[in-house]
């Protein structure tokens, strides 16, 4: 009986069909809920790494090793698994390698919207893109098996859109997919093939990639793409959908489903194998149509291989370079183009409504700290994750953020050029595991007077609360968790301090003493995500009495604490009774609703 | 009931509302119902507090996950400013049912912005709907033991405009509410249902 699906679940669903061994990844929307459910299936290795690119070798190890394996991660993780994509180009594998990458357009929770199929073309390996969930089942299993026809990773690419809806996925008898209500196996009892009568495949020429192997590998990437497009030709992954011949449509992907919507009468070319193109079907479609219009998100990849062609076509003069398509927008740029009627609506009234954006939670430990910076008046080389929050107003107490890691690098060169702040890095737990360490050495490697502050809530909590090395736990819920100052001093650090941030006095006194030190130094503000553990105290109360507006509380950003109509007040359901603004109060005016004092 | 050979919700509201299990829901019982049906939903930041949305849609073959404008017959407001963004997607003579409830946003917190009046709110959606429903949901729920079953609450009330059996609802509650929830949210689903329409459904 088929099953309604999310595109991660039937991802998670088509690679336990396929028989997958090892799995890996980071976490990162939109790619996060893959491996959450690929852990309860049976006899497959499934595991968080500590960043991507690491996650992707753990991968190539594995089919290299003959099990069919998979990773996944959002599109910048590709950027951090690049190397790593290019030398498993050159190699090819034993078994299959699918490589998801789930790319954002719209940037729901990215810094940028890259389209990651140029990544095929770069690396010059498959790329799979899937419309809708029961296509992200079946072109995982098809993406395994063209890896092992071609001896190739193979990309499958999924949007926010395909990644996080629903639909009708079939199942296979015997095989069901699993929800939300299995727990995953132990990792113990995983995997069930380590018989230990399996070798590695000692074969240099393919598997080291020296100068002199290498340059033999060149030549079988090159011939292995010609065969590729070869197969293209006649892949099921493509599909001709026949209609009215004034009308041709090339598009792939979430875009496919919106053009059926606005252009429901014409031709359609939808392509599941975007990389390489099937040069003869896209003539012979060109041919057959008057005029041919690409749909595809974001770049006009599709568009400007179908042109080199020699295959007249219209695509991005129309139809947006930026932000995620919408059936509207389409309808829109269609009618613009002459292509499409736009249908009328009565208008809605109305001003601006006031924005909601995303805040710290009421309770967050990384609210102590960025209100002790907002006094402090460091310059801030921020990263991401939740933390990133602490640049949002009234707090504005990050002043760069651009990719994971960049933080601690970003901060020693400022120092180094000599600005007359003091430098701090503020990095996550997860991020600090993922890309942070590296830097930090490299600070106390040349001797930068840069302040770390790691925020440490123990959880991946942004992506929706994954474990991380630090956490004590695996994907699985179990193992043991790292010794972060142990690490840090034995790394060499003279100045390394633990504070809990929603402890302000003492946050601020040893954040204040770090800054005055010319050194290197880390300070670890320890705190569990409010959210996950939802942490919850009495509620605490402000005494109108005591009150004076000033309104430093307000400074906070939470929530839970507001000036309505002039005066003062906590809400009652919102507040988690953490302290912080009592703490910050300078006419103790705010009170715990237990009656007892602050 | 008759049985429209499509119906399109939006469900609105604020990260940690409940919005994503009543779309879920809504979406299974489309589907058991003999629909097919898309959902689709943004996560990510909008856990912290932040809007969220999701949009279900049935149909004999759905093909956008993603409703046009002028194209929904249900906006469903778990939150009152948040429904008041989106009766740009009503179709003319949809139906909205909003939960009387405020949450306010960081802008009106700290003074820098009114929170819209109820009778503002209502002119706007009424602007395309053919009648808004407003529902003391959340108070309701809490009345039944827990506040965050508003959104059972409000599927119960737009189940009296859907081509579903209640078997069909209560097979679905079963299997998608967490065990230990599901007594609580079956008495929500059922306060809903027992709400008086205001066009005499
Ligand atoms: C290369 C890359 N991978 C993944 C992500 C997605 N992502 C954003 S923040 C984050 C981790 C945040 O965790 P942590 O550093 O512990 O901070 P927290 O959210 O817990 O405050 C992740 C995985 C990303 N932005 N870039």
């Amino acid at each position: 009986m088929p099953k309604v699906m999310s595109g991660n679940e039937a991802v998670a669903y088509g690679a336990y069909l396929a028989g997958v061994r090892v799995a890996s990844g980071y976490p990162g929307t939109p790619s996060t809920e893959i491996l959450e459910n690929l852990v309860r299936y049976p006899g497959i290795a499934t595991e968080w790494a500590t960043n991507e690119k690491v996650g992707f070798d753990v991968a190539v190890g594995a089919a290299y090793a003959g099990a069919r394996a998979l990773v996944t991660m959002k599109h910048v993780g590709l950027n951090v698994a690049a190397e790593s994509l290019f030398y498993s180009s050159y190699t090819g594998l034993t078994a299959g390698l699918v490589v998801v990458t789930a790319d954002d357009p719209g940037m729901f929770s990215s810094q940028n919207e890259q389209d990651n199929r140029r990544y095929g073309q770069f690396a010059k390996v498959p790329v799979v893109e899937p419309s809708d969930s029961e296509e992200a089942r079946r072109f995982t299993q098809e993406a395994f098996a063209i890896s092992e026809q071609f001896d190739v990773p193979v990309l499958l690419r999924t949007t926010t859109r395909i990644a996080h809806s629903s639909s009708a996925v079939e199942t296979v008898e015997g095989h069901p997919p699993r929800g939300r209500r299995d727990a995953p196996p132990s990792r113990r009892e995983t995997p069930a093939w380590r018989s230990g009568d399996h070798a590695f495949p000692r074969d240099q020429q393919k598997y080291v990639m020296i100068p002199a192997y290498a340059r033999m590998r060149h030549p079988v990437v090159e011939e292995r793409l010609t065969r590729l497009a070869a197969y293209a030709e006649t892949s099921g992954l493509n599909q001709v959908i026949p209609g009215d011949r004034e009308l041709g449509i090339v598009t792939c992907g979430v875009a496919y489903q919106y053009a059926r919507e606005v252009f429901p009468t014409a031709s359609f070319l939808k392509l599941g194998l975007v990389y390489p193109l099937p040069a003869q079907l896209i003539r012979t479609f060109a041919a057959g149509v008057k005029r041919l219009i690409i749909v595809e998100e974001l770049d006009p990849f599709l568009e400007e291989q179908i042109r080199l062609l020699g295959v007249e076509a219209e695509g991005k003069k129309f139809f947006s370079l930026t932000d995620e398509y919408t059936p509207d927008r389409l309808r829109n740029w269609a009618a613009q183009a002459g292509l499409a009627p736009v249908p009328e609506f009565p208008p809605v009234p109305g001003a601006a409504l006031p924005g909601r954006p995303p805040m710290l939670c009421p309770g967050c430990g990384h609210r102590g700290v960025f209100y002790v910076l907002h006094k402090l008046k460091p310059v801030v080389m921020g990263d991401i994750g939740c933390y990133t929050l602490g640049a949002a107003p009234p707090l504005y107490a990050i002043h760069t953020c651009g990719c994971m890691g960049a933080g601690i690098g970003v901060a020693q060169g400022a120092e180094r050029a000599g600005v007359k702040d003091k430098v701090v890095a503020v990095i996550g737990d997860s991020t600090f595991y993922h890309s942070g360490m590296a830097p930090l050495v490299n600070v106390l490697w040349n001797n930068s007077p840069v302040t770390t502050i790691i925020l440490d809530n123990l959880v991946t909590a942004m992506t929706g609360h994954q474990v991380n090395p630090g956490s004590g736990a695996t994907l699985q819920g179990e193992g043991l968790g790292m010794d972060l100052e142990r690490m840090l001093r034995r790394m060499g650090f003279s100045l390394v301090d633990t504070v809990d941030p929603l402890d302000y006095e003492t946050t601020l006194r040893v954040i204040k003493r770090h800054l005055e030190t010319d050194a290197p130094t880390v300070v670890v503000a320890r705190r569990p995500c409010a959210l996950q553990t939802r942490f919850r105290e009495a509620p605490y109360l402000i005494d109108p009495v005591a009150c004076t507006s000033c309104g430093t509380c307000l400074k906070l950003g939470c929530v839970a604490v507001s000036k309505y109509g002039g005066t003062m007040s906590i809400n009652q359901e919102l507040c988690v009774g953490c302290g912080l603004c009592a703490a910050v109060c300078p006419q103790k005016a705010v009170k715990s609703s237990t009656g007892v004092a602050n | 009931m008759n049985r429209p050979e499509k119906i399109d919700f939006i469900l609105a509201g604020v990260g940690g509302q409940g919005t994503i299990l009543a779309s879920d829901i809504l979406t299974e019982a489309g589907y058991r119902s003999g629909y097919d049906v898309k959902k689709s939903e943004v996560h990510g930041m909008s856990q912290r507090g932040g809007s969220v949305e999701s949009q279900v849609r049935w149909g004999s073959a759905v093909r956008s996950p993603l409703v046009e404008k002028g194209r929904a017959d249900f906006l469903v407001g778990f939150e009152m400013l948040e429904a008041a963004r989106w009766p740009a997607y009503l179709a003319p003579g949809g139906l909205a049912l909003v939960n009387r409830y405020r949450i306010f946003p960081p802008a009106v917190n700290t003074g820098h912005a009114d929170y819209p009046a109820e009778e503002e709110i209502d002119r706007r959606i009424a602007a395309r709907a053919r009648l808004v429903w407003w529902i003391d949901a959340t108070g309701l729920a809490a009345g039944l033991g827990h506040p965050a079953a508003a959104g059972v609450v409000l599927l119960g009330a737009l189940a009296n405009y859907l081509p579903v059996a209640d078997e069909v609802w209560q097979t679905v509650v079963q299997d998608l509410v967490p065990p230990r929830h599901v007594d609580l949210n079956r008495r929500a689903f059922a306060a809903g249902r027992a709400l008086a329409c205001p066009d005499g459904r």
